[in-house]
């Protein structure tokens, strides 16, 4: 019967979607972190309510129906009938109000633990939404301790952060659904948020505000690692940009420095300074470019900077039809930035 | 103080030379008629209907698989914000007044609308801003920043072409339309029922539409200030939402909201009316809790002016605020829930009879539910958090509007077409149409709560294949297009009823209001003679006796085919508002030209801002001036008013 | 008188306003609203606002403050003028219309020559941007309640009115005296409101 399979479907589908996270990156259901899940629980709950309700009344209608099937008499004659006062008293002002008040004291339960993490941050981390990409900074104690990287963050597992969210053009939103929900980036105000990943993993996210014509293209990852590595990385982030080790790699660096690519893009340790584009110190090192349009790989990489307005149409970044060679020394030096 | 005498016979072809549209082309641009302008509206808003469904169903095409590339990002994000302004603005609320302007006369007991050259007026408006906007579309500029056109996207430096230009200007545009419709609709009911339809007398219906109407008066203008605020940052270089000159992006989301969220309440009152006319109807018995409907009506349309914040729970505001705006947003479920127990028990408490109208308003009642839970859903903020500007948000808006303003209006129109028309719809088809719709809409928009809940945003043109959502916006393309067949079965039923379909005589449903007392299609007139009203049901005092709700003890019985004549002129009369006494003898307007040409000479004045051609803009403002004066130079006298 | 009942007799009542006449009450209805927003825009961005608001300082009275007084004068020769049309002395209707048009026009005049006077433009900041567009908005309903006026004025000069029958003065002199109201709230908002501190 259809309805009832679309009843059940939700419910099936958010335990199988538990299961498959993987296959659902963003899935909202499957929580990791910390106010990600008491958000989810108070989902769970509407979503059961809900439909419990939507049961209820379904099978009123339909009884309706049936029992207007069942009538002895054909007689539609008009008449005064009984009063039904109490129905409309019960059903629609007793029991909504029970069940509503509920639901708003588990609301504001859950608003106010989730206003701010139990201990002190253990980073802050500072996001600034650009069209089309996520630009990410932790600022150290110095310049030599700053890190610049983009469309990926690094946490510490078990330990909230803090980030301070901004943007450089039009609204943006920010959104790692298995982590927590999310939060517009206004232009002229800083918004803060905290996130804190109970298990090391790798969490997708996207812009939640449309923001323009690459609104589809501008994904994200929270990667949470041990504490450990956590420093291991930041260490490593702050650190300049690896000298190009091979002849190649040289060739690659002179491509950067004289196509234009230094306009844009900053590699810190190489003299460029570019402040548009993403900061490519240690591209190597993320899994993905293009906010995540495509795994970071090498022919990716080759393909994106000869083709990008056609992965991303409108994106700032433009298609460079660069001669074989100097694309494949370029995309070879840009694989050591480790 | 004056009274009036008894005289033998209504003079019916008098009645009907008076209240008769002239012929020819004059006719057809000057009428006031509120059942012609009402008609207009009707079809109007239908072709707006098939628009937006077009618009729908090619996203749905780009959307079917993974990285498609039917549509460049451009034209896909002009598409979604066509979609969203033509359904919201130029289909669901003018469709709902065109029900009203074609039927509250008759249901009132009147012989026209209290103002019908403003009503003409509405509708011209309304078909001069729809031209207008539908200009973006054909030369490639229509609005790409969503309905809701969030600062600072909306700006020149990030929306250069005229895109947003047609967004602010089309909108104000329509505003116009929709203001002084309220504006009539709210005189209407203040003045022109039948001596005797006091408020505990008044159908639901006039209820819905009337609180509507409220709403959009104190409501539309600020969507007025934030368009104008758009329009002057776009063109002459203020700063109203730009933070580095010390506007704000949040100031236009007050604004927009402010004006937003009455508006859907704007967009569903008036078919929750509707409904309530059609349930008493098929389930042969008053309506259950009528005074708890009423006030349930005109408590949502109160609740729905302190609620807008929650379309703005993920921008970083106070929790203080939340949390009022939160609870706000859960508490307006109660009136809702109220209409729909009481409707419910409406069908329990008397003998549904299962014709097309039921079917719909059945459906409604699930469809409406569904939406408002999930309503309930995105009202409680940590959770907003997570499904705001998802397909989870998608669903919910899509049940709430196509659940409780399309289904209801397809009911209405197999409702209320055989008094339009004379002719009844087909049955048969109508089952199709009925399950063809409501089984394509809920494989369409159900799965939709899913790939929300899946992490879906909503304005993707596109989305990768290790997403997850394939699936599932298969499923959605299918439902849509089952969806679209049932439209097309609707469309299909109206032509066919208009050729073929069988004659439907005064009252075909056995109704109890006063629409049904007259033949169908009306005469110009309405009513021959006006009624005077005892009850709340005046067509079933025969049948319901002492026990027709409304009745006060010794006032005695309602007279329909028997009372006042008023046959010079166009006359009608105007009543006091709460008790519907008689007060004065109304002439109303004939027909005029001055509201079509005032809406052509707006049209102007719209083209020329938008084109920054000054001179036209000009030219159409001293248009408009012109025709005001012509509207408003005295020439109609009013007797026995007192000003 | 007119009309016909078959049937019963019926009385018409002396009370109750023309529909008309509400036409224009639930016209100044949603215009108030419209101010209401514009205000709100105004009280919204000054409390947000990182700097001096307004930026040069409080708006000077020099101007704003005589300007308001004369407003407040037209609004009451054109209550004296109708209350006259009520009595049945058309002298005094023409009189009072045409003094609140003449001080109408010199509120207009008045407020061109203090824009001219601003140190700060529209393109300045959101509050040279609202000042602009609140006031300017005010000096178009102003406008169109001149223009009315003119009408009436006219009007009565043919003789349409007397003491039973004057709803266009009524209307009219109801908007006017919406636009007087009006400005005391935009002048409490823009002028006196930031030198509350």
């Amino acid at each position: 019967m259809p309805r009832l399979s679309r009843r059940l479907a939700p419910s099936a589908v958010a335990l199988g979607s538990c299961a498959l996270a993987g296959c659902t990156p963003l899935n909202v259901l499957a929580h990791d972190g910390v106010t990600g899940s008491r958000e989810t629980g108070l989902g769970w709950f509407l979503v059961i309510v809900s439909c419990a309700v939507v049961c209820i009344i379904t099978i009123l209608v339909l009884a309706a129906y049936v029992r207007s099937r069942k009538r002895r008499t054909r007689d539609d004659a008009v008449f005064a009938g009984r009063s039904g006062v109490p129905w409309v008293m019960w059903g629609g002002v007793v029991i909504p109000g029970i069940v509503l008040l509920v639901t708003f004291i588990f609301t504001i339960g859950t608003l106010d633990a989730v206003a701010a993490p139990t201990r002190a941050p253990a980073a802050t981390v500072k996001v600034i939404g650009h069209q089309w990409w996520w630009e990410v900074r932790y600022e150290g104690t110095g310049p030599s301790q700053t890190v610049v990287t983009a469309n990926e963050i690094h946490v510490p597992v078990g330990q909230p952060v803090r980030l301070e969210l901004t943007t450089s053009d039009v609204i943006h939103s920010f959104w790692v659904p298995a982590l927590a929900g999310k939060t517009d980036i206004i232009p002229g105000q800083t918004n803060t948020t905290w996130i804190e990943a109970r298990h090391t993993g790798v969490f997708g996210g996207t812009c939640g505000e449309y923001c323009g014509a690459q609104h589809a293209h501008m994904q994200m990852r929270v990667i949470a690692d041990s504490p450990g590595d956590f420093q291991k990385w930041l260490a490593d982030e702050a650190a300049p940009a690896a000298k190009p080790a091979d002849p190649t790699a040289a060739d690659g660096l002179r491509v950067f420095m004289t196509s234009g690519c230094a306009n844009c893009h900053t590699i810190r340790g190489t003299g460029s300074g570019g402040g548009v584009g993403p900061d490519l110190t240690h591209i190597a090192s993320r899994t993905t470019i293009a906010a995540g349009a495509l795994p970071n790989t090498q022919a990716n990489l080759m393909g994106w900077i000869v083709a990008a307005q056609s992965i991303k149409p409108g994106s700032d970044m433009p298609s460079l039809p660069l001669p074989s060679r100097d694309l494949q020394s370029l995309a070879a030096y840009l694989e050591t930035l480790r | 103080m004056a009274t009036l005498a008894p005289i033998a016979t209504a003079p019916v072809e008098r009645l009907h030379d008076t209240w008769e549209a002239r012929p020819g082309l004059y006719g057809i641009l000057a009428t006031v008629d509120h059942k012609t302008i009402g008609k207009r509206y009707l079809v109007t808003s239908l072709v707006f209907l098939v628009l937006g469904g077009i618009e729908a169903l090619i996203m749905r095409a780009q959307l079917t698989h993974a990285n498609a590339h039917l549509l460049s990002p451009g034209a896909y994000d002009q598409l979604f914000t066509m979609h969203g302004i033509t359904m919201i603005f130029w289909y669901a609320s003018p469709v709902l007044s065109g029900f009203s302007n074609y039927i509250w006369p008759l249901m009132l007991g009147s012989r026209d609308m209290a103002y019908p050259r403003v009503n003409a007026l509405s509708y011209w408006t309304f078909l001069a801003s729809g031209i207008f906007i539908y200009t973006a579309l054909c030369i490639g500029q229509a609005p790409n920043a969503g309905w809701f056109a969030y600062a600072p996207m909306t700006l020149r430096t990030f929306d250069p072409g005229l895109n947003m230009d047609f967004y602010a200007l089309g909108l104000i545009f329509l505003t116009v339309s929709t203001t002084v419709g309220a504006i009539n609709f709210i005189g209407t009911v203040m003045k022109m029922r039948a001596p005797g339809m006091s408020l505990n007398r008044l159908p639901i219906f006039v209820y819905g539409t009337m609180t509507a109407s409220f709403a959009a008066v104190f409501s539309l203008p600020a969507l007025t200030v934030a368009a104008t605020y758009l329009y002057f940052e776009r063109h002459f270089h203020m700063h109203f939402f730009d933070a580095a000159q010390g506007g704000s992006p949040l100031l236009w989301q007050h604004l927009f909201w402010m004006f937003g969220h009455p508006w859907v309440y704007i967009i569903v009152l008036p078919a929750m009316g509707m409904v309530s006319e059609m349930v008493p109807t098929f389930c042969r018995r008053p309506l259950v809790a009528y005074p708890y409907v009423a006030l349930s009506t005109i408590a949502t349309g109160i609740i729905g002016f302190g609620v807008w914040v929650h379309h703005m729970f993920a921008t970083g505001l106070p929790g203080v605020s939340m949390s009022f705006f939160s609870g706000a947003s859960i508490i307006i479920a109660i009136p809702s829930a109220i209409a729909v127990f009481a409707w419910i028990a409406t069908m329990w408490l008397g003998t549904p009879v299962w014709k097309t109208p039921m079917m719909f308003v059945a459906g409604f009642v699930v469809l409406f539910v569904i939406g408002g839970v999930s309503g309930v859903v995105t009202a409680a903020v940590p959770f907003d958090w997570q499904v705001t500007d998802t397909y989870f948000v998608v669903a919910h808006i899509h049940y709430v509007l196509i659940g409780i303003n399309v289904f209801p209006v397809v009911a209405a129109f197999y409702y209320w077409m055989p008094k339009i028309t004379g002719r009844m719809m087909s049955e048969t088809l109508g089952k199709w149409n009925f399950w063809t719709m409501f089984i394509g809409f809920n494989l369409g928009f159900f799965p939709m709560h899913i790939s929300g809940l899946l992490g879906m945003p909503r304005r993707v043109y596109t989305y990768p294949a290790s997403a997850g959502w394939g699936s599932v916006n298969l499923i959605t393309t299918i439902g849509s297009a089952i969806f679209a067949v049932g439209v097309l079965l609707f469309v299909i039923n109206i032509f066919v009823s208009l050729r073929r379909g069988a004659y439907a005589g005064s009252n075909p449903w056995d109704a109890g209001t006063l629409e049904w007392a007259m033949e169908s299609p009306p005469p110009p007139y309405n009513f021959a003679v006006i009624p005077i009203i005892r009850s709340r049901l005046p067509l079933w005092e025969d049948q319901l006796g002492d026990a027709t709700p409304g009745l006060i003890p010794g006032e005695g019985h309602s007279h329909v085919s028997e009372g006042v004549v008023l046959a010079e002129g166009r006359e009608t009369f105007g009543t006091s508002p709460l008790e519907a006494h008689p007060l004065h003898v109304l002439h109303m307007p004939e027909d005029s030209m001055f509201p079509f040409l005032l809406a052509v000479a707006m049209l102007g004045t719209a083209y020329g801002l938008v084109f920054s051609l000054w001179w036209l803009a000009i030219l159409g403002g001293v248009g408009m001036l012109a025709c005001l004066i012509g509207w408003l130079w005295p020439r109609h006298l009013v007797t026995g008013e007192r000003a | 008188m007119t009309s016909l009942a078959y049937d019963r007799t019926i009385q018409l009542g002396g009370e109750g306003r023309a529909p008309g006449w509400w036409a224009m009450v639930w016209t100044i209805a949603t215009e108030a609203a419209l101010f209401g927003f514009l205000l709100f825009s105004f009280y919204y961005l000054g409390s947000q606002s990182r700097s001096a608001w307004p930026p040069d300082g409080p708006l000077k009275l020099t101007l704003s403050l005589p300007n308001t007084i004369l407003l407040i004068l037209s609004s009451v020769a054109y209550m004296w003028g109708e209350r006259g049309i009520r009595a049945g002395n058309q002298a005094r209707l023409r009189l009072g219309l045409f003094i609140a048009f003449l001080l109408g026009l010199a509120f207009i005049i008045i407020q061109g020559i203090e824009w001219s006077k601003q140190p700060f433009g529209a393109g300045d900041g959101a509050f040279g941007s609202l000042f602009y567009t609140i006031t300017g908005f005010h000096g178009a309903h102003v406008i169109i309640g001149l223009c009315m006026n003119v009408l009436v004025q006219i009007w009565a000069a043919r003789g349409t009115f007397d003491r039973e029958s004057h709803l266009a003065v009524t209307n009219a002199g109801m908007y006017w005296h919406f636009v007087d109201i009006v400005w005391l709230f935009v002048f409490a908002s823009l002028y006196i409101s930031p030198r509350l501190g």
